[in-house]
């Protein structure tokens, strides 16, 4: 075992030069690219496993057992998917604008995994940590309906332009109450840098949370965070019973993969979102309890955002399996009529908070 | 030296984009080009330490505004021959347009500003110093009042735009929704109470 040992020890020393004799540019981009392989690769299986529980909860709220053939309980359920999807055929309509039709999907992704950088999981653990992270995150949120757009008017299709149209209509509005509902959480975080906004809610105990402060805005941001995403019931972008499936009709195999890859990251980007935003992060909920002092559950941990984030994600399972779908007309009165409104009013109370110093702006916290 | 390389092949792009924009036949397509043109010149900006503009030029031009004209331009049927009638006998206006705008440019480049401090790189400031906390400060102390008015010039011009597009058809049917969502069960069904007929 001897000559084992002193291997491994030999590769390790090789290794070490061989890492500092690289360029400094070298190594930032190989420790960026090792970062971005340790949030994509679990998100991507978290997506996974977000279909395979949606369907499980939601068959078993509606009173069904839900997939159960693949595997134990039909845990290999979403990889079983996956492979199908990949090994049909890419059809692309003859009247379509083949370029674009092909590039749409991309397009979808790829913001929906860029926003990912800004999102701080712990507290050392953030793939860049940038002053302007919230501005970055609505940025490429926000670029995120090309994809929805191009799917739809490239495909020549009625059915895909008419869902695209829906789909852009509804995301350009509730992007207004969203953007509305983050300059709250920017006036009581004081600061655009995501790991300063959860630093600040760092207090004594669960109450410097900034729902308690801001719970209008919380209920606003979640709730726009789902129609954003187009997720039921605000889902009329899909809407199967009058357009059958919206922007992406005519897609099949890998390029509706794609689609469902991005809907769904961007669905736990919200989840995460909301988290950081209102429910500190990573941040644990026990911090002050007495009598759980220095134990791990009062220790600050990524454990404590993942669960916050599986709350939500039940909640846009919960929503799907309860109500029924929006009325066109009254998701845009939701969002411009009732939401906005809301938002508006609240800053201003949040203005008069801060000139008398209550909850965040207490002085001395 | 890689900054050097990601300035020309951004500036590339861009340039490739803008032209894109003016000869593409198909509207959507100059859109898109457009869309690209902003996003490169925002990555531009990125370079040259800019990156609260950078980054509301994409969230205001690429995410809003240029969503809001492929809407209108996807919908539009637009008939590219009819277009393309009076090319030749609008060209001569354009040509003198495009070189008075030629000769500002190399004005502006060349002969006004040649031996400025400015045309040197300026030094890069240190890594925490915040752009948008920098802005923000001049924004609110220095120039609120600028601020404050062209914000109410925005507003009006929204109040204006809606005021001016939103008329009252007669006849016109809506929905009014306090009064459904109002609505209680009893309003709509009626339960009857009958016995089973014998027959």
């Amino acid at each position: 075992m001897d000559w084992l040992v002193s291997m491994v020890a030999d590769f390790e020393l090789w290794l070490t030069a061989a890492w500092v004799a690289l360029p400094e540019a070298v190594r930032f981009v190989l420790v960026a690219l090792l970062k971005i392989l340790v949030l994509i690769i679990p998100l991507i299986i978290a997506v996974a496993y977000f279909t395979y529980w949606e369907r499980k909860i939601v068959g078993w709220i509606q009173n069904r057992i839900g997939p159960n053939r693949v595997g134990w309980q039909g845990v290999l359920q979403p990889f079983a998917d996956v492979l199908k999807m990949q090994i049909k055929e890419v059809v692309v309509p003859a009247n379509s604008n083949r370029f674009l039709f092909l590039a749409a999907p991309v397009v979808a992704l790829v913001p929906a995994l860029a926003v990912w950088a800004a999102v701080p999981m712990s507290e050392g653990f953030v793939i860049a940590d940038i002053n302007a992270g919230l501005l970055y995150i609505l940025a490429l949120t926000s670029m995120g309906v090309y994809g929805v757009i191009l799917a739809g008017w490239s495909s020549n299709s009625k059915y895909a332009f008419l869902g695209a149209m829906r789909c852009a209509a509804q995301i350009v509005a509730y992007e207004i109450a969203m953007g509305f509902a983050l300059v709250g959480v920017l006036m009581a975080g004081g600061s655009l840098n995501l790991g300063d906004i959860v630093r600040a809610q760092e207090g004594t105990s669960v109450l410097s949370w900034f729902v308690w402060p801001l719970f209008p805005l919380f209920l606003v941001y979640f709730i726009s965070g789902v129609a954003e995403t187009n997720r039921s019931p605000f889902d009329v972008a899909e809407g199967e019973s009058e357009i059958v499936a919206g922007f992406h009709v005519e897609y099949g195999g890998i390029g509706f993969g794609l689609f469902f890859l991005a809907e769904y990251a961007n669905m736990i980007l919200i989840t995460a979102l909301t988290a950081t935003f209102f429910l500190g992060g990573w941040l644990s909920p026990f911090a002050g309890v007495p009598g759980l002092a220095d134990t791990w559950l009062a220790l600050p941990s990524f454990g404590w955002l993942a669960l916050k984030m599986g709350l939500f994600c039940f909640c846009f399972m919960w929503f799907r399996a309860t109500f029924p779908r929006y009325r066109y007309d009254q998701i845009m009165r939701l969002g411009w009529k009732v939401f906005i409104p809301i938002t508006i009013v609240w800053i201003a109370v949040e203005g008069v908070m801060a000139a008398l110093e209550i909850g965040p702006w207490a002085a001395g916290v | 030296m890689i900054s050097t390389v990601l300035f020309y092949s951004f500036a590339a792009i861009l340039l490739v984009a803008a032209l894109g924009v003016i000869t593409s036949r198909n509207p959507v397509h100059a859109a898109l080009f457009l869309v690209l043109a902003f996003v490169q010149s925002a990555a531009l900006w990125l370079l040259m330490e800019a990156e609260f503009l950078a980054i509301v030029l994409v969230l205001v031009y690429v995410g809003a505004v240029m969503v809001l004209l492929l809407f209108v331009v996807m919908m539009l049927d637009i008939n590219v021959e009819s277009m393309r009638e009076g090319f030749t006998r609008y060209v001569w206006i354009g040509a003198v347009v495009a070189l008075l705008v030629a000769v500002e440019i190399g004005h502006v480049v060349w002969f006004r500003s040649s031996g400025l401090q400015f045309l040197s790189t300026p030094a890069p400031f240190p890594a925490d110093y915040s752009n948008t906390r920098e802005l923000g400060s001049v924004l609110y102390t220095e120039h609120v009042y600028a601020f404050e008015i062209a914000a109410i010039i925005l507003l009006l011009a929204i109040v204006a735009a809606i005021t001016l597009t939103m008329r009252r058809r007669p006849g016109l049917k809506a929905q009014n929704v306090a009064k459904q969502v109002a609505v209680r069960r009893e309003d709509r069904v009626r339960l009857v109470k009958m016995d089973p007929s014998k027959d």
